[in-house]
């Protein structure tokens, strides 16, 4: 019988994420997490980090920057330049 | 509503206001994703200059600046797999202490994972939020934050990002677990504020 531990656990349920667990680790893992509330939890809360980070934002207001961050004037300045000498 | 372009500049290709109107925009885009801003600038500016020469290619399906983001996006991946082509990971270690100090030595949650359903930090995605979430992600190793980024900002498929990163698919699916459980602890601290220890 092989019983998983909370820190193999933790790395099945993050394994999920990305592939389909075979059968016989699925059914230990739901098994361990209907006893173990703490794993229970980790799981809700790591899956709900990933989901909230699929809608990070692109590059408006917020997206983890403070609000003046942006290009420097002389990046601009290049950007531009390299922009005029390529379009003509 | 007030920041949307005017409807004909969203549909055109118009390459000299470019840099105005979506500059700032992409380099935002680029420096959460990456922290560099030297690197930010650089994809910028390869952005543009991509799409310049694809502008007739351009169909106004989409808006200028969705196009935009679409091609730095590529760029972006293009920039992690030339530095991971230049730096392969060679230094992926066994075992990583930041996730192995989370268990005792019989594998037991050495803290119990707290509450994120109560307190002020139950509200999330408040610009707080995400500004948490990226110094969280600033702190991990750089790979872990560049596995993160992809497979789970990007939603990259797990086979694309380990092309990328020119890692296999067990080294990758290492890199996830470690980034995922070192980010879950740094937000359970750092913005649920779960800090003590509940055992």
């Amino acid at each position: 019988m092989n019983v998983l531990r909370c820190n193999e656990i933790a790395r099945l349920v993050s394994e999920a994420l990305d592939r389909a667990l075979p059968f016989g680790q699925r059914l230990s893992v739901g098994l361990h997490l209907l006893m173990c509330r703490p794993c229970a939890r980790f799981r809700r809360q790591v899956r709900f980090l990933c989901a909230a980070a699929h809608r990070f934002p692109e590059g408006g207001e917020g997206g983890g920057l403070p609000l003046d961050v942006g290009l420097s004037p002389e990046a601009r300045a290049r950007i531009k330049r390299a922009l005029e000498s390529a379009g003509r | 509503m007030t920041e949307r372009p005017p409807r004909e500049t969203g549909w055109r290709v118009d390459p000299g206001g470019w840099v105005d109107r979506h500059g700032d925009y992409l380099f935002r885009f680029a420096l959460a994703r990456l922290r560099q801003p030297e690197v930010a600038e650089d994809l910028v500016q390869e952005t543009f200059l991509a799409a310049l020469s694809a502008k007739e290619r351009f169909a106004a399906r989409s808006s200028e600046r969705t196009w935009l983001v679409g091609i730095l996006k590529h760029k972006l991946v293009d920039h992690l797999r030339r530095k991971s082509r230049e730096q392969p990971v060679s230094d992926f270690a066994a075992t990583d202490k930041a996730v192995e100090d989370l268990f005792d030595e019989r594998g037991h949650w050495r803290r119990k994972p707290g509450e994120w359903d109560a307190g002020p930090g139950a509200t999330v995605e408040r610009e707080e939020f995400w500004a948490a979430l990226a110094r969280c992600l600033g702190k991990l190793p750089g790979r872990l934050a560049d596995a993160f980024t992809l497979r789970e900002v990007e939603e990259l498929e797990s086979h694309d990002v380990c092309k990328a990163l020119d890692v296999s698919a067990t080294n990758l699916g290492v890199m996830l677990h470690r980034a995922r459980l070192r980010l879950w602890r740094c937000l359970d601290v750092n913005w649920f504020g779960n800090e003590e220890s509940r055992k």
